[in-house]
């Protein structure tokens, strides 16, 4: 824990928001773009240090919140299925599809697990050869790796009874939607530390550029966060849009390499729909045809599975950065974490749920 | 008291052939003989004293003159359920006495007397049921108290979760004693009496495909003596409360919600062991909402703070009590922290399982 003290130190946080609050002379809107960043910011009041001119908008990077609804339903009807064995990380349970939950499913007798590693879930298909063993692989570019090798695992192995649902979405797309969006508000980006210690910073360059937005590679710690809106905030004054890393002591230019190949080798490139927000061009992963056959939605055959979300939910304003979570009507009213309408209000990572368990109403 | 040595569970063996089963058969909860050896030779051995050994259908209680002058019963009861059994720090039997030894200590009670329901899955192992048997005597040895009754059934396998175990307990409240909400005052300390969420990160540690290579035990241990001493040094106390499920999250909101009062903790003054605060770190787990067994916390006057750390501090169960925070007259029924950086944010009541974040 030593190393994380040191980064949550609270003097040099006091510093570091007096220098912005020195440096600012009109009001900003950063998107810190993670859902990581998004917790972390609530969960040690980070904006409360900020001067009122900065303002932070908590963007789309919450995997739990942007799988879309249809992606849910396709895993609960999967689940539902005798012979079934669904894996999926923990927060994905509480996720309510059209009208259930994977809890639900398990309640009603579905063999619905938890694993910390979707190498986890090829172990379990190894040791139960009778049972059809499902990820639900989701996240962004960051937990991509881990389930592109579970993949190639199950291959090499000619495993026959595991597969994969994939809904894997992509940042730089985001990022670009965003600011393609009308009456986006957002002057400058903190992008995920965790994404571009897979991916590398050289994507961003080309969309600062285009976009004429400074983009911070920022890490999750108090004082990693501070630095980063910081940085941001310098570049916004000074009337620069670059590319900046400052989390370089876990990223570097290229990412890493490794991981990428096997990325680029297991998974295809995909328009994808966002929940709350829409589809978005090439911004998700599948399976590359290649390994089409660990294609869950395939094996399965729910690939007619569509799904309807709630009006009165207006996440996507949230994800999207034209709402403050507390600003929609139905926050803590017929929206809570116990009855949540949409995914950002169940996921800690998500915006909604990180305002309400804040108590921020 | 938790120094003592724990018992010796690899060395166990039956005084007298369990007619040669070496698992739990549907027979054992029929009432007949095997029911009888069961309580022959797996629990009067353990748990064996003047008033269980009568083999009655119900234990008659002397209560002397202990409720001479005031004194009040206190009847708790409460049921005990992990995955698995056996966990670094204890087991299900440590937790079944100490889960209710702790509810009767948090009304001020002295615990005395317990009763013990088995629910056993047709398969367990005899020798498993007797290790967790001795455990429990142990711990009720080391609690203080005598279990006087108990019950036994047999459910079929795969229809229990290898073990259940439901205890109640009685206990006596002294004359005087009096704690609730309505002595909790704005300006009173919160004070905890060690480390939080051992016991749910043992728990997790050794759920399947979750291995940490530092090992975290479980806190489980009876709570009497500390509030024994706790009551000895204060006598102004307001609340105690031992948080277990939901952690200090629940208890704290409890507290608050009955005295209509608000709650505001220090997050630097939060006492965590590093293991159990890197473990939380990674599975994305709030320290606060993590189940402990063997804490409390107290609610006293500001002015008898200083005492009621002194005497839990010499306490052994207690040697990293400290203050957490305080009650306050503002956002009442709200608890709030205020982080290290400087900011703050409400606590809100766990909403129910504890899930470990994607990312």
């Amino acid at each position: 824990m030593k190393h994380l003290a040191e980064y949550r130190d609270a003097d040099t946080a006091r510093r570091l928001a007096a220098e912005i609050g020195r440096i600012v002379t009109r009001p900003w809107a950063i998107m810190e773009v993670c859902g990581g960043q998004t917790h972390s910011i609530i969960r040690h009041g980070l904006d409360q240090l900020l001067p009122p001119e900065v303002e932070l908008i908590h963007g789309p990077g919450c995997p739990v919140c942007v799988t879309p609804l249809e992606t849910i339903d396709k895993a609960l009807a999967i689940a539902r299925r005798p012979g079934v064995t669904l894996c999926s990380f923990g927060d994905m349970l509480r996720v309510p599809g059209s009208c259930e939950d994977l809890f639900a499913v398990r309640a009603a007798g579905g063999d619905v697990r938890v694993v910390y590693s979707p190498l986890d879930a090829v172990a379990l298909a190894r040791a139960h050869p009778e049972r059809q063993v499902v990820f639900l692989a989701i996240g962004f570019e960051t937990t991509a790796p881990a389930n592109a090798m579970a993949v190639k695992l199950a291959a090499r192995e000619r495993l026959p009874n595991f597969s994969l649902l994939v809904s894997h979405v992509l940042v730089p797309p985001a990022i670009r939607a965003i600011m393609r969006s009308p009456g986006n508000r957002v002057n400058a980006f903190l992008a995920a530390g965790h994404v571009s210690s897979v991916m590398g910073t050289w994507q961003y360059p080309p969309l600062a550029r285009e976009f004429g937005v400074p983009i911070v590679v920022t890490g999750f710690e108090p004082l990693d966060l501070l630095e980063g809106i910081r940085r941001a905030v310098v570049q916004l004054e000074a009337g620069r849009h670059e590319l900046e890393n400052a989390y370089p002591r876990v990223v570097t230019e290229r990412g890493n390499e490794p991981a990428q190949a096997v990325i680029g080798e297991v998974f295809a490139a995909v328009d994808r729909a966002w929940r709350g927000i829409g589809v978005i061009p090439a911004s998700g992963w599948r399976l590359a045809d290649a390994y089409a056959e660990f294609d869950a939605e395939q094996r399965f055959d729910v690939r007619g599975i569509t799904a309807v979300e709630s009006p009165l939910c207006k996440s996507g304003e949230v994800l999207k950065g034209a709402l403050k979570p507390n600003q929609c009507p139905a926050f803590g009213k017929e929206c809570t974490p116990r009855t949540p309408l949409g995914a950002t209000m169940v996921s800690t990572e998500g915006a909604c749920a990180a305002y309400y368990h804040a108590g921020r109403t | 008291m938790a120094g003592d040595t724990p018992p010796d569970v690899a060395g166990f063996t039956c005084p007298a052939p369990l007619r040669d089963r070496p698992q739990i058969v549907m027979g054992h909860g029929g009432g007949g003989a095997l029911s009888r050896d069961l309580v022959e030779h797996i629990f009067l051995p353990a748990f064996g004293n003047p008033v269980l050994d009568r083999l009655g259908d119900s234990s008659v209680l002397d209560l002397g003159p202990r409720l001479a002058g005031g004194g009040r019963l206190a009847f708790s009861t409460d049921s005990f359920v992990v995955r698995p059994l056996v966990f670094p720090g204890g087991s299900i039997g440590e937790l079944a006495v100490n889960g209710t030894v702790n509810d009767l200590a948090m009304s001020g009670a002295d615990p005395l007397w317990l009763s013990a329901a088995f629910i056993l899955e047709e398969g367990l192992a005899i020798a498993d049921l007797a290790a967790i048997v001795a455990r429990m005597a142990a711990a009720a040895r080391m609690a203080g108290v005598t279990i006087v009754t108990g019950d036994t059934k047999v459910v079929e396998r795969g229809r229990g979760d290898g073990l259940t175990i439901t205890t109640a307990g009685i206990g006596i409240v002294p004359p005087g004693v009096d704690l609730g909400p309505h002595r909790i005052r704005p300006g009173d300390a919160v004070i905890v009496s060690g480390t939080l969420a051992d016991h749910g990160m043992a728990i997790m540690s050794v759920r399947e495909g979750l291995g940490f290579e530092a090992a975290i035990a479980s806190d489980t241990a009876p709570l009497a003596g500390l509030v024994a001493a706790i009551l000895a040094a204060s006598p102004g106390v307001g609340m105690l409360r031992d948080p277990t499920r939901g952690g200090v999250a629940a208890s704290l909101n409890e507290i608050a919600g009955a005295a209509r009062l608000g709650v505001e903790i220090d997050e630097r003054a939060i006492p965590v062991s590093p293991v159990v605060a890197s473990a939380c770190e990674i599975l994305g787990l709030d320290p606060l909402q993590v189940a402990n067994e063997g804490k409390l916390l107290a609610v006293v006057p500001a002015g008898s703070a200083a005492a009621v750390l002194d005497a839990l501090r010499a306490h052994d169960l207690g040697r990293h009590a400290t203050v957490l925070g305080r009650i306050v007259a503002e956002h009442p029924g709200l608890v709030a922290v205020r982080t290290a950086i400087g900011g703050s944010r409400i606590i809100p009541l766990p909403l129910g399982e504890q899930l470990p974040r994607i990312c």
